[in-house]
């Protein structure tokens, strides 16, 4: 174990050291265009403009941000949002060139004070889902970028042939430059791109770039992440940070984009210029020394980062394992945080961006590759988080080191952990019931547990192998039921009720089938099931806080608005609720953190001299969430059929899972669904899943119900004219949109409610159109 | 490599003061260019319960080394731990994580300051109740928190 107090320079990895030639490769740059700008001050937390893009044409243009997009759409996912509005059509797909790639930073986003303030929010047409897709990411390049002059980047067009987008903050200059050469897998390209742009041949100035990149893997799959740079002095590595959900790397790729680098000159910790930049260190330190004294007894984050989930997990019966059939294993505690702890290099300061003292992004440095094109070598590997760790189980892999092995190489292929150790679990349990075999997949022996099986899909997954089940299985679950049907390979309700996707995008790793607020948590949401709109395992399940439905649909409103709203100023969820006051439990609603809420209170006044309150937080985000779920309307989606889950993650889709939880299986029967306790006796295991199945998928309708009716949408899940004006939209072609689509679902005969009511159960209102009140 | 051993650091001699705070109005030249001293010096006098003075100052044992992101803080060859504030980014790590508070903030500007064993505030005090001892690194160096959480144990 290293000490403290080592000199910075004294630090080793251990890693293998490239020398690269970075004159020769740059000299192979040609200069498409170039584009001369001039920075002004940030002003309280706005740059006030943001930065176009179009690769069909190479134009590089400027965009102003009004007061009123600031007072509508906040900052961050908010303008991301607003600009897509206004550049794409309600048939853009993901590949078509005028999808769009916004990265976008928010009006907090590159303060230091308060941990968790460097978060960017990305969004695009996912090809994964084909609607917009929002995923957040650490690492250095928004608040570079929003030092360099801009609150969001967006991408339009397609390059011809494979291009750099440089934004220099220092000479206040904008280039593409075409990149014939240099790598394209994360973990090199980054050293290359970094060394390259740096000032100087200095910790200092490498410290000073962040470079957006993804690799071979993100071309040939629907996975892929973007990896956001982050140059660690200390390790003397470019660190990577990844905007994982819905393919957002895929669609970099598909531009032809090899990196966008972000340059700055030297940038202080109030280059915001926020109004009040000592409310702001002073909010700041109180949450640092609360980590400093807390931390350690609660989740431990500084030691092993979200790792410490998988033993909470797994004891609660919510670790997926093996495609989500169990929440539990017996092999899971050789992949506790404990085990990582060992392999993880216990230097400081590990925050994804400076003045994150939660400092979660843990590393393990020297780690020699066991397989693949860099088989031998010894690199970083960033991570493994909670999700990853949960893709192990969920594949049977239970070796630590088998998965940072797998988590190197998602990360450099540009590749999403999650969809891609879930589709896989998935394919896993599909080959356990012969419905794959290996001969369907190219040879592949894609059992659970074959870690050499997993590696050599991820290395012909990159290489561009065109077998036919390594091609489509790299589109994820959605394609690939889609293929076995065709193919008339096994039973329909088997891969569709097992397939962990919803909306086309995978899940991330915990089992819901015991929590009915949780399914909501994946299935109402705006991009797919991701945990980032909701958590609610705990509340609904184990504290059992929310019990009934109208419980339940408030905190499906009031949690997704809360967390959409860091989203909206580029920080990061964590320091909210993982770590939490020493009295927090005594408050009155200690869920939501009521003392941090008020920090997020004070600070976003203190940055932009608003002067809001909490309730003004939630309506922020309202605004922009319901604004989402509108485009997923006018895309064609963004109802309720799209808000379809996998059995899966409601109860048994197998018998086995059935009777791995027998004992409460058959409770629910008796005491849910009412059912005589003799005559439960008498069922048999086919019978009580028909019954449960059929009771499962009627509360997730009502719970649908609830849910939609809190919101403000129609029964069919549509967010209403009267509803946005409410929210202060006034934009004709949104509000006209929302009342065709309402009309037309009126002659549908779909404004109805999907849950079956029986005597004394209401639902949630007698008027069918009560919408039109307000 | 050749590493310095010993650093010096201020030592109180609390019958001596009168609480005249000479040295914080010194330290706050140092530091400000004021002579205001309180929040803009990095070595306060403080009078307890018992009407006795005691010194709050940074002991030099650099736990705040490993905090800083981006490499402001070093041990210099002299031995004292230094806040180079042209590269701090101001993020208040290292002064929310000092178990004594001897990492300072003033209002004036974000980024912190500390003592820098420089002596002024020996030199202003009239009655000499402040001294700088030279200390072995080691007996006084405290390592920063990176032990695995109580659960563990």
């Amino acid at each position: 174990m290293i000490g403290g107090q080592i000199a910075i320079e004294e630090y080793k990895t251990g890693n293998t050291e490239h020398k690269w030639d970075t004159k020769k490769l740059r000299s192979k740059h040609k200069i498409l265009e170039e584009y001369r700008y001039k920075k002004s001050e940030i002003n309280k937390g706005f740059t006030n403009r943001t930065l176009y893009i179009n690769l069909d044409t190479n134009k590089i243009k400027e965009k102003k941000v009004t007061e009123e997009m600031k007072k509508k759409f906040t900052g961050g996912r908010g303008f991301g949002l607003k600009l897509m509005w206004d550049s794409i059509k309600s048939s853009t797909r993901w590949n078509d060139n005028e999808n769009e790639l916004i990265i976008t930073t928010g009006p907090l986003c590159g303060a230091t004070q308060y941990p968790g303030s460097g978060k960017s929010l990305c969004l695009s047409i996912s090809p994964s889902t084909n609607i917009i897709c929002d995923s957040n990411v650490g690492g250095f390049f928004g608040p570079y970028l929003k030092f360099a002059g801009f609150d969001a980047i967006e991408l339009q067009g397609k390059a011809k042939e494979d291009v750099i987008i440089v934004v220099d903050g220092e000479k206040e200059k904008i280039t593409i430059e075409t990149s014939p050469q240099e790598e394209i897998n994360s973990h090199l390209l980054n050293e290359q791109l970094t060394c390259m742009y740096a000032s100087e041949d200095a910790d200092e100035s490498r410290q000073l770039i962040s470079v957006v990149s993804a690799g071979e893997g993100a071309e040939n799959t629907y996975w892929g992440c973007m990896n956001f740079s982050f140059y660690d002095i200390r390790r003397k590595v470019c660190r990577m940070k990844q905007a994982g959900r819905g393919g957002l790397g895929t669609v970099l790729r598909d531009k032809k984009i090899k990196a966008v680098v972000a340059k700055v000159e030297r940038f202080t910790g109030v280059t915001n210029n926020p109004a009040d930049p000592n409310k702001i260190a002073q909010v700041g330190t109180k949450l640092h020394r609360e980590i400093r004294d807390l931390d350690r007894y609660q989740c431990n984050m500084r030691a092993v980062g979200t790792g410490h989930l998988v033993e909470i997990m797994d004891e609660y019966d919510l670790l997926p394992c093996e495609n989500y059939r169990f929440g539990s294993f017996p092999k899971a505690s050789k992949i506790y945080s404990p085990k990582f702890y060992e392999l993880f290099t216990k230097i400081i300061p590990d925050g994804c961006w400076h003045g994150c003292t939660m400092a979660c992004a843990k590393t393990v440095d020297g780690f020699e590759v066991m397989t693949g094109p860099y088989k031998g070598q010894k690199v970083t590997v960033d991570g493994p988080e909670y999700e990853t760790c949960g893709c192990g189980s969920n594949m049977s892999l239970w070796d630590p080191k088998q998965i940072l092995e797998f988590n190197f190489y998602c990360d450099t292929y540009g590749i999403d952990t999650i969809s891609t150790g879930t589709a896989i679990a998935f394919y896993m349990e599909m080959y356990e019931y012969n419905i794959l075999n290996k001969e369907r997949c190219d040879g592949i022996e894609l059992c659970f547990g074959n870690f050499e099986a997993v590696m050599e899909l991820l290395h012909r997954i990159a290489k561009g192998d065109k077998g036919e089940f390594v091609n489509i299985a790299g589109k994820g679950i959605r394609r690939v039921k889609d293929w076995l049907k065709k193919k008339g390979w096994g039973d329909l309700y088997t891969i569709e009720e097992s397939g962990m996707e919803s909306k086309g995008l995978e899940y991330s790793e915990y089992v819901t089938k015991e929590s009915l607020a949780m399914q909501g948590g994946y299935g109402l949401t705006l991009k797919g099931p991701q945990h980032d709109e909701a958590w609610l395992i705990f509340m609904d399940m184990v504290n059992n806080q929310i019990p009934t439905f109208k419980d339940k649909a408030e905190a499906l409103h009031y949690f997704p608005m809360w967390r959409t709203w860091f989203g909206l100023n580029g920080l990061c969820k964590l320091p909210w609720n993982d770590v939490e006051p020493a009295n927090n439990a005594e408050t009155e609603e200690p869920a939501k953190v009521p003392e941090h809420v008020q920090n997020y209170v004070d600070y976003q006044n203190a940055m932009t001299g608003w002067n809001v309150d909490k309730e003004e937080l939630i309506l922020q985000s309202e605004r922009c969430y319901n604004w989402q779920r509108a485009m997923n309307v006018w895309m064609g989606r963004g109802q309720r059929k799209d808000d379809w889950i996998p059995y899966r993650s409601m109860g048994p889709v197998t018998e086995t899972e059935y009777m791995s939880r027998k004992d409460r299986y058959d409770k629910q029967l008796v005491e849910k669904v009412g059912i005589n306790k003799k005559d439960v006796e008498k069922m048999d295991t086919k019978e009580k899943m028909q019954v449960l199945y059929d009771w499962k998928q009627d509360q997730y309708q009502k719970l649908a119900d609830a849910v939609y009716y809190r919101r403000g949408w129609t029964q069919n899940g549509v967010p209403t004219p009267q509803k946005m004006k409410q929210l202060g939209f006034t934009d004709k072609k949104m509000l006209d949109m929302l009342q065709k689509k309402i009309d037309y679902d009126e002659k549908k005969g779909l404004n109805k409610w999907g849950g079956k009511y029986k005597k004394g159960e209401k639902a949630p209102s007698k008027n069918l159109r009560y919408w039109e009140k307000w | 490599m050749n590493k310095q051993k010993t650093v010096k650091i201020l030592k109180f001699y609390p019958e001596k003061c009168q609480g005249c705070k000479e040295c914080e109005k010194a330290c706050s030249k140092v530091h400000f260019n004021s002579d205001e001293g309180g929040d803009k010096s990095a070595i306060r006098i403080l009078k307890d319960k018992d009407g006795k003075y005691k010194m709050h100052v940074c002991d030099q044992r650099g736990l705040c080394l490993d905090m800083c992101p981006v490499g402001a803080l070093t041990r210099k060859k002299n031995g004292v731990v230094f806040l180079d504030k042209n590269k701090c980014i101001g993020c208040q790590a290292c002064v929310a994580f000092c178990p004594i508070g001897a990492m300072r903030k003033s209002k004036t500007r974000i980024e912190p300051f500390k003592c820098i064993s420089c002596g002024a505030c020996v030199r202003a005090c009239p009655t000499g109740a402040l001294g700088l001892v030279e200390v072995k690194i080691q007996d006084i160096k405290e390592v920063v928190y990176h032990k695995q959480g109580v659960q563990y144990k």
